[in-house]
């Protein structure tokens, strides 16, 4: 993109050269490439993405280009990639020239709600200055709102934040997290966040197809191995785990391969003797299917 | 009398625009920044009150425009200065410091001489704003 300014209405803007050329292509096919599923919050990054590049577009033409509202709520059951994706917005929106800095400031209510009066105000202000310059992200936001409690401090943090969210827009981006009915009521009870959100990402949960992926992924990492075996055993343990509670998605998934680890550690330091560096790296099926979820019939 | 302390004394007063920059400079050195204000310019004053703690944390300057402001405000009258710090092992000390407000009136310094022995001179100086107590120095009825 050449930085002349183009001021002529009847000039022509070429498209094409600023969608090849800007920074930010690399950032989004990152994204694509890196994070298995998701596609409907793809589809929407994408879409952000488009509208900003274009506001810059405008701005360059000399047209009228208001800085849009950035701020966003990403909901979803836990282990969808809210914070991995979020951490990929504040890049996004760096690349873009939407925040100054672009490093994300994750905080959850610990971080922004006080012990006793007064308290909350200054620590609330310290994480929104800590965050200024890129992305503010509050994890399970619905938190700060404890209805049950009317002089819970919750109340003075989402005060100050509804006022940093609309005066200081230049400066940073707030996104706001948690599980989805939550944040419903949360935005419900908060009419003030709801309409200062300009984006609601849905984070859908992952299907057995792309847990498997994701699990290959992290075992391809962690330079361990599947067999044949130990990859059919991983993807019925999947479908039972699918049906349990506490499923976490890809944190299930994430865990479960540590503790195939921790298994296939001590069935080979109790095994002795001499073994192939392959066997180091092999998860063994014996490994996955001594897991609880296989137990409870 | 325009008192010149710290970095780029010499020059005009800065917009706040151009603060910001040389706040963004500290903070991309990684000079953490702190807020001091006074009501005492004496030269050799070096113990300014801190106007909160030095911001460790703060990654761009909007967040310490956003605390230079509250110091402005709640000190209208008084010198507000900005000091960063670097810490790199082999320099460890101020590495800029400026005037980011002063009163709208300053009284100046007077010249004392004492008398010693053997008709020696010793000489020192002395702020007028400081012949008042603390808190009277500066202020809308002492222009």
């Amino acid at each position: 993109m050449s930085e002349a300014p183009v001021t002529d209405a009847d000039l022509v803007v070429d498209l094409d050269a600023a969608i090849r050329e800007t920074p930010v292509n690399e950032a989004l096919d990152e994204l694509e490439r890196d994070l298995i599923g998701l596609a409907p919050v793809k589809q929407r990054v994408r879409e952000i993405a488009g509208l900003l590049m274009l506001g810059k577009l405008r701005e360059r033409a000399g047209l009228q280009a208001e800085r849009p509202t950035l701020h966003m709520s990403f909901t979803g059951q836990p282990g969808t990639g809210k914070t991995t994706v979020a951490m990929r917005m504040a890049k996004i929106l760096h690349l873009l020239g939407y925040v100054r800095k672009g490093h994300l400031v994750v905080a959850t209510r610990d971080d922004l709600v006080g012990q006793y009066v007064g308290h909350t105000a200054p620590k609330t202000k310290e994480v929104v200055k800590r965050a200024m310059g890129g992305v503010l992200f509050i994890d399970e936001a619905y938190y700060l709102y404890r209805p049950e409690n009317e002089r819970d401090y919750g109340q003075e943090a989402i005060e100050m934040l509804l006022q940093v969210m609309e005066n200081h827009r230049d400066d940073l981006v707030v996104i706001l997290a948690g599980y989805g009915d939550r944040m419903e009521t949360f935005f419900r009870s908060n009419p003030g966040f709801h309409s200062r959100i300009a984006h609601h990402l849905e984070f859908p949960n992952y299907s057995p197809d792309e847990l498997m992926t994701i699990a290959e992924g992290f075992v391809r990492q962690q330079e361990y191995s599947f067999d044949d075996a130990s990859r059919a055993a991983f993807s019925e343990y999947i479908a039972r785990r699918i049906t349990q509670p506490h499923f976490a998605n890809a944190r299930s998934v994430r865990n479960a391969i540590d503790r195939a680890k921790l298994r296939q550690a001590s069935r080979l330091l109790k095994q002795g003797g001499q073994v192939p560096v392959s066997e180091l790296r092999r998860l063994d099926a014996a490994d996955i299917r001594q897991s609880r979820v296989f137990r409870e019939e | 009398m325009r008192i010149t302390q710290g970095t780029f004394s010499y020059l005009p007063d800065f917009t706040y625009e151009q603060i910001r920059e040389q706040v963004q400079y500290c903070l991309d050195n990684d000079w953490p920044v702190s807020i001091e204000y006074t009501d005492d310019p004496h030269p050799r004053n070096v113990y300014w009150e801190m106007w909160g703690l030095p911001m460790f944390e703060a990654k761009d300057a909007a967040a310490v425009m956003l605390e230079v402001n509250g110091c402005r405000k709640a000190h209208p009258h008084l010198y507000v200065r900005i000091s960063g710090y670097d810490r790199r092992l082999g320099r460890q000390t101020t590495a800029i410091s400026f005037l980011v407000q002063r009163p709208p009136h300053e009284p100046g310094f007077r010249l004392a001489r004492q008398e010693g022995a053997d008709r020696q001179i010793r000489y020192t100086t002395l702020s007028y704003a400081t012949d008042r107590p603390s808190g009277e120095r500066y202020g809308p009825d002492r222009t």
